[in-house]
């Protein structure tokens, strides 16, 4: 039994260091370094010895200088089984060594001995093989994105693994690609563009839907349950099915190529969803203010702008946000609207651009920073905001 | 008293209501009925333009003499497939100007020919000359007669709007473009998508609702490829498998897991030998696929973790007690909680990734095997510009969406039943 929990032990946290080390060799040759060898086996057979080591070792001496020491060993071995590499790539590996020990503090020869046991080692390695594996797989893209902008056509092709940024330089030549799509390209309109589309749609879309969603919150009227049923089976409705008509109907009446139109669009799509998210949060506002309002003669629009929108901001703000993201997004209406260079959104501009064959992909790219760095700033700064807005806005729980 | 107060309540409601719903009806509502009326034309994208009559105009000397000129109108009507009915033409012309040998079908008036053409045909194109001459024998400047532009106007009727219908559409829909494969390629997409999003978000929950360093962080990570913008993340996943110096293929033949670079978004089907079975995989299907579970499974891991988090700690202690494994925890206690939130996100993933249009568009454009039915809507609307068959590609999604929404419906209602 014991040997069998052992030899799990053996194997998987092995396993786990070989993925983290394997990782850090393909960050360390996209900087440059040529490997041509990943060594798995090698690397699996001593991390089964220095995970061995270590619960052999137990507690006969203090944790701290254990995970030294063996770390130390570890790299020091990793580094004559390996091809020659550079002092920061070894250090790098020490210092991934060290986090591995630690992370074996809580085993030993004891523990090894422990109900089911072999399962939690296993959940334990899963959850860091996880973390490790859904961090370096999401921003993995990001980090090509970002870095492949700021490379020259020709440091791409002669060698495309490397990813390393050149400081020597000035920084007009590391932000080159930028100045580029900048001039030429006129991205500073498409950038306006975007924003008057987005800020817009998230204006009007307000402006329609606390109103609305305070009817169906708070009054009683006729078609009240078919409206609210109906608003979630319309946001349903994909965009794909509207293209055709709206294109003809918008052709006729000239709307296309307008930032107007676009507008219009957005608007109505994100309306549904907007007025689902605020009527769940006006509900849950105590009648009594209200009636407090009612009692000092507001009407309707009174008790709307003095007592629930100052009530409501955190809902509003979420709302708002969301929006503003679908807004800034949304890609197939603006293909669909937008022929014209005069009127494109960020998102169609950076299409327009890939159109074309001869467009070096530092451009692509760089367009695609503009376009991505946006709307992660404002996630990171309101996440919590967005959060509840995306888990109230999809689905009723 | 009451009933007054009700019957306000009601109008203040319904004025609150109306813009919004006004605006949905005609902007989403709307459209969903169009689609029916259009997929029963022929019509194509040039047709949608209402047919106009234009004329374009050229000034020309005849002589030395400056003090008379020829005008060539180049009349044509815009449409193809259309007459325009009862064409009105009119001009003007500065004082001392008057025309000479004037068409009997117009006269002159007060500096101002008007003529009246009758009807256009379809395809119509008459080259109209009007000869003028200054009364008082001076010259004419020809940059004055050349800005004034001739109004024309004419009735023709709206292609969208006639009443000749055709069942073609569907026909080409159901019989043409090997409509069996396209189902099959679509459901492919809609269910791996939705099951695989599921998964990955079910591991992710698990992993960010144990009590690790950078919980918070992790969760803002994680979230990353659903609020990136679709355009900015396709490209960059195009970037990284491409075939020529792609980074993915680059790699892969660096270490030599590789030999040749693998054309991820390009090849429509890989052979794979697996103990000795032979099997033909779907491969830019499964690119894509996977593009689209890398970009989902964030809403998916949100909603999970959300319902995680409220499962009751004492559940877990009270089967630490009875000393439960961590696979029992997981059966027992986890998955029962989490069992109504996934079958909703099933559902509501399955009909997303069913209307799915911009990720396989700017991954492959449809192409190697990756065209769904909104892709068809797409390629038969604007790519061959047939937009009556574009409509009728859109019914049939509709008809499905409806399809699905019924059966879903009937299932949560069960469940309701039963809880």
């Amino acid at each position: 039994m014991k040997f069998k929990s052992l030899s799990i032990f053996l194997i998987i946290s092995s396993f786990f260091l070989t993925c983290i080390l394997s990782i850090w060799k393909i960050m360390a040759t996209l900087q440059g370094l040529s490997f041509n060898n990943l060594n798995i086996t090698t690397i699996f057979l001593i991390g089964i010895l220095l995970s061995l080591a270590f619960v052999l070792i137990g507690n006969k001496i203090n944790h701290l200088i254990k995970i030294f020491l063996l770390s130390f060993i570890f790299s020091i071995l990793y580094f004559y089984l390996n091809e020659a590499s550079p002092y920061w790539y070894i250090f790098g590996t020490f210092l991934i060594t060290l986090f591995f020990t630690n992370k074996l503090k809580k085993y030993s020869m004891q523990s090894l001995k422990e109900d089911f046991i072999s399962e939690k080692i296993i959940f334990d390695f899963i959850t860091l093989f996880g973390i490790v594996f859904f961090a370096f797989v999401i921003l993995f893209p990001f980090y090509i994105m970002l870095i492949t902008s700021f490379k020259t056509q020709i440091a791409l092709l002669v060698n495309p693994l490397d990813f390393s940024l050149d400081f020597t330089n000035s920084l007009t030549d590391l932000f080159k690609s930028y100045f580029v799509i900048f001039e030429t390209y006129n991205f500073g309109r498409y950038i306006l563009i975007s924003s008057a589309v987005s800020i817009g749609t998230v204006i009007v879309t307000l402006l329609f839907a606390i109103p609305a969603a305070y009817a169906v919150a708070r009054l009683n009227f006729f078609g009240k349950n078919f409206l609210s049923t109906s608003i979630l089976i319309i946001y349903m409705f994909p965009a794909i099915v509207l293209v055709i008509p709206l294109y003809t109907v918008f052709s006729q009446l000239g709307l296309r190529n307008s930032i107007f139109g676009l507008l219009i669009v957005y608007t109505a799509t994100t309306l549904p969803v907007a007025i689902y998210m605020l009527q769940g949060y006006f509900k849950s506002i105590p009648k009594e203010i209200e009636d407090a309002g009612i009692m000092d003669g507001q009407n309707w629009f009174g008790i709307i702008l003095k007592i629930i929108i100052p009530l409501s901001l955190p809902a509003i703000t979420s709302v708002a946000l969301y929006v503003f993201m679908i807004a800034w997004n949304e890609f197939l209406f603006s293909l669909m609207f937008l022929d014209s260079p005069k009127s494109f959104t960020l998102s169609r501009a950076i299409q327009y651009l890939s159109g074309d064959a001869e467009t070096p992909r530092q451009y692509l790219m760089a367009g695609s920073v503009i376009v991505t760095v946006p709307v992660l700033l404002i996630f990171i700064y309101f996440e919590k905001y967005l959060v509840s807005g995306l888990t109230a806005g999809s689905v009723k729980e | 008293m009451s009933d007054t107060l009700s019957k306000l309540e009601k109008r203040t409601a319904y004025t609150l209501v109306l813009p919004a719903v006004l605006l949905v009806f005609a902007i989403v509502l709307f459209p969903i009925f169009a689609n029916v009326w259009i997929s029963f034309k022929d019509i194509e994208l040039k047709d949608i333009r209402i047919p106009e009559p234009r004329a374009k105009k050229i000034v020309k000397p005849i002589s030395e003499n400056q003090s008379e000129l020829k005008i060539i109108y180049k009349l044509r009507n815009s449409s193809l497939i259309q007459e325009i009915r009862n064409v009105q033409f009119q001009d003007k012309f500065p004082t001392n100007v008057s025309p000479i040998n004037l068409d009997p079908r117009c006269n002159f008036q007060s500096k101002k020919v008007v003529c009246n053409f009758g009807n256009w045909q379809a395809k119509f194109r008459e080259n109209f000359e009007i000869t003028i001459q200054n009364n008082n024998g001076e010259i004419i400047d020809k940059k004055i007669i050349k800005s004034q532009k001739p109004i024309l106007s004419g009735k023709a009727d709206n292609p969208l709007l006639t009443t000749n219908f055709t069942l073609e559409n569907f026909k080409k829909v159901f019989y043409e473009n090997n409509f069996i494969e396209l189902l099959l390629t679509t459901f492919y997409f809609t269910f791996f998508g939705t099951v695989g999003a599921i998964i990955f978000g079910i591991l992710a929950a698990q992993l960010v609702n144990q009590k690790i360093q950078g919980r918070t962080y992790m969760r803002g990570i994680l979230l990353f490829p659903y609020v990136g913008p679709v355009v900015a993340l396709a490209y960059t996943w195009t970037l990284l498998l491409d075939p020529n110096s792609g980074t993915l293929n680059e790699l892969l033949v660096n270490f030599n897991i590789i030999e040749q670079p693998i054309n991820l978004l390009g090849q429509k089907y890989i052979t794979m030998s697996i103990l000795g079975f032979e099997f033909k995989l779907r491969l830019a299907l499964t690119t894509v696929i996977f593009f689209e579970i890398w970009r989902y499974f964030p809403l998916a891991f949100l909603f999970i973790l959300a319902r995680l988090q409220a499962i009751p700690q004492s559940l877990y202690e009270a089967a630490d007690v009875d000393g439960a494994s961590p696979i029992q925890k997981f059966i027992h206690i986890t998955l029962p909680q989490i069992i109504t939130i996934i079958s909703i996100l099933f559902m509501i993933r399955f009909i997303w990734n069913f209307n799915k249009f911009e990720d396989i568009f700017l991954l492959t454009g449809g192409a190697s095997g990756t065209r769904t039915l909104p892709i068809n809507v797409y390629q038969q609307g604007f790519a061959v510009s047939d937009i009556g068959t574009g409509s009728a590609v859109s019914i049939v999604i509709v008809m499905l969406l409806l399809s699905f929404m019924v059966i879903y419906f009937r299932l949560i209602g069960k469940r309701a039943n039963e809880v």
